[in-house]
């Protein structure tokens, strides 16, 4: 009896590791077969030349998409398919840009995501779209970029028209509930398509919201000297200062406030280059302090977010908007290539543009596209108080109260 | 339109920026007028002296302005031995290869910095930086004020080196007449690299003056050479006096320009009267050589 169990257990053990034997011999093969090709996704930004900063930022949260993506099993419904980057520098030029979107296009990528600034994003949409390419704008805050019936072209944050209109809405509330002590506005942009675009647009609505607008400047990219540009703000005395500008123009111009000693009732930003970043809070704390921005921003009670600001402090960087915006743009687009359940451009066209991609730390809320726009997508408006970017408004993110005018 | 209190302060403010660029386009003309090239890697000079300024005060606290003698020593070893072992054996006597060795160098230069230094823009904090000083109803930046007084030292400096020693008379010797200098016992190519030498050593005072003020990041130079190769043929090719005239009268033009047309239409100013002056007097406001 315990002869014939020994033997039997023997014989069950030995088909038992034989089959495993068998299956690990025979079943390495096949899964290596049963591997999914790479899917190549075209990550096109502004690495040199004068927009290299946010380029190189917004790669960086483009590269940390991929890579959480990939650690988390890849595209799941395309069986664990991996992301593969396909880089390409713009230059800080929209015709190298649209260049860029021929050779990822002839590299068979499954899409594009880029390219940060709006002039450029206007060239790679186009250029996309001759291949019906899909193109996910990560940051590119014109309108005109959805606005020009582009099937192939999403964009996952708010343009400028929607941050212009928050701001002025908010800054209508913050000035009557302080009592009204503003009453005339000078607004200072850049000259390319973000910086006109939304100085214009403010130029013609802030007087419906009852302030008078005393000047509005344009300038260059780069700009080495802003002190003509604080000499007619010492001129005009305006209460309010809407800046709507690059990093180095913006923290130039800010500088130079407090050298000459102007100090309006509130700097006011709309998608300010500086005024809702770590790195000139860490620069320069005085001048940043008091200063509002309406710009795109985290849910800052997403513990999600806030990892990932550990994670991007822990290389070095600091955690910037282009960080951010690409960062959950391209896990939106790897959402849809999951729910198109194919890299065949029809598929992923129509996976982004029905998407309802909702787990993301953005205060966006479920997607919801419209002709290329996602329609929830908001910015927030923040105020460096205490050395901090705090969320002042609106009231479900809010971090702190907003400090309105910063002088009685 | 505008009163004397904002009249007043841009105009000192075009003088203090125009310092900087006529210390800028002097090193510039000093190079063309003696190796009659222009040379292309200028702007990306100047930022890596930027860079160099930055390094000194970031690494080893030391004050940008008291960085002046080992920048300005430093650029001129630099632009020596750039001359001597690259540009110099890389364009084998050719000025159009001169040409295309600077604008290679440049590129070189700028993505050298691109992965040393990444595309971050980097300024520096220093006690004086948001200092001003009253000057009746204009209140100037303090570094603006060291930056002009100081050009003009540096330009006095030089201008004394050209004139008075035997260095500055071997320079104007070769800029004159190359072979009659060869003739004469003059080693050609050890000046050709002292000049390129010196005329980087320039950019290592303007970059001392410029950063407690400024910043730096790869793409500072493109900013400053376009103003610069605009003041040099304004001025006169090779020409000291009109390198530091015309950076004086880019300064102020772009400043009052700025101030009553807006900054990007500004500099419209700029060019109008470079037009102007090529089309009047080609030669520049001061057409003679070094």
């Amino acid at each position: 009896m315990t002869t014939n169990n020994v033997s039997t257990s023997n014989r069950r053990r030995f088909i038992q590791q034989s089959a495993a034997a068998g299956a690990i011999t025979l079943g390495f093969p096949v899964v290596g077969g049963a591997q999914p090709a790479a899917i190549k996704i075209g990550v096109l930004h502004p690495v040199t030349g004068a927009l290299a900063y946010s380029g190189q930022q917004c790669r960086e949260g483009a590269l940390m998409a991929i890579e959480d993506v990939n650690k988390a099993g890849g595209i799941k419904s395309l069986g664990g398919a991996k992301l593969d980057a396909l880089l390409g520098d713009a230059q800080s030029q929209p015709q190298v840009g649209a260049a860029e979107v021929e050779k990822m296009n002839e590299a068979g990528v499954a899409a594009v995501l880029g390219a940060y600034a709006s002039a450029i994003c206007l060239a790679t949409t186009q250029a996309a779209a001759k291949s019906n390419l899909p193109h996910v704008v990560d940051v590119g805050v014109a309108d005109t970029i959805v606005e020009r019936g582009l099937k192939n072209t999403f964009r996952f944050g708010p343009g400028y028209g929607a941050c212009a209109r928050v701001a002025m809405a908010n800054l209508f509330a913050l000035n009557a509930a302080a009592g009204k002590p503003a009453k005339t506005v000078m607004i200072i942009h850049e000259e390319s398509l973000f910086g006109t675009g939304t100085g214009t647009l403010l130029a013609r609505e802030l007087p419906g919201f009852g302030f008078t607008v005393v000047e509005v400047v344009k300038h260059a990219n780069p700009t080495r000297d802003f002190n003509n540009i604080v000499l007619r703000m010492k001129a005009l005395n305006p209460d309010v200062v809407i800046p709507a500008n690059y990093y180095n123009e913006y923290a130039l111009l800010v500088r130079t406030m407090q050298q000459q000693k102007v100090a309006p009732k509130a700097i006011y930003s709309v998608l300010g280059g500086a005024a809702s970043s770590y790195k000139f809070v860490k620069e320069f704390p005085d001048a940043a302090n008091g200063i509002i921005d309406c710009n795109h921003w985290f849910n800052p009670k997403d513990k999600r977010a806030l990892e990932l600001r550990k994670r991007v402090e822990a290389k070095g960087l600091f955690f910037t908007y282009e960080i951010f915006n690409t960062y959950t743009a391209m896990m939106y687009l790897a959402d849809a290539l999951g729910r198109a359940r194919s890299t065949e451009r029809g598929a992923v066209i129509e996976a982004l543009s029905s998407s309802t991609f909702a787990d993301h730390f953005m205060p966006y809320g479920a997607t919801k596209m419209a002709n290329g726009q996602n329609t929830g997508a908001q910015p927030l408006m923040t105020q460096v108080l205490g050395g901090d970017i705090k969320v002042v408004v609106p009231r479900e993110y809010r971090q702190a109260d907003a400090s309105f005018p910063m002088k009685g | 339109m505008f009163d004397f209190s904002i009249l007043f302060p841009s105009l000192l403010n075009g003088l203090t920026t125009g310092a900087v660029y006529a210390l800028v386009a002097l090193g510039l003309t000093l190079i063309y007028g003696v190796l009659h090239i222009i040379n292309f890697a200028h702007g990306a000079a100047l930022m890596l002296a930027l860079y160099g300024v930055y390094v000194l005060r970031t690494r080893f606290g030391i004050d940008p302005y008291l960085a002046l003698p080992v920048m300005v020593a430093g650029m001129f070893v630099f632009g020596y031995a750039l001359q001597r072992v690259v540009i110099n054996r890389a364009s084998h006597g050719k000025d159009e290869n001169i040409l295309l060795v600077t604008l290679g160098l440049s590129i070189v230069m700028e993505n050298a910095a691109l992965l040393v230094f990444k595309s971050d823009t980097r300024s520096i904090e220093t006690p004086y930086t948001l200092t001003t000083v009253a000057i009746g109803p204009a209140m100037i930046a303090l570094p603006k004020i060291v930056a002009f007084f100081g050009s003009l030292v540096v330009a006095g400096v030089l201008l004394w080196v050209v004139q008075r020693t035997d260095l500055g008379r071997a320079i104007r010797a070769v800029a004159k007449e190359k072979q009659g200098a060869r003739l004469m016992g003059i080693d050609v190519a050890h000046v050709y690299a002292l000049s390129y030498g010196i005329g980087l050593a320039c950019l290592g005072a303007a970059a001392c003056f410029l950063l407690p003020a400024f910043y730096v990041n790869p793409q500072v130079g493109s900013g400053f050479v376009l103003v610069s190769f605009t003041i040099v043929v304004l001025g006169g090719m090779g020409s000291f006096a009109g390198a530091l005239l015309g950076g004086f009268l880019v300064g102020i033009v772009e400043s009052l320009g700025g101030l009553f047309l807006g900054d990007s239409l500004g500099q419209v100013g700029i060019y109008l009267i470079f037009i102007a002056v090529l089309l009047f007097r080609p030669q520049g406001l001061f057409g003679d050589r070094v």
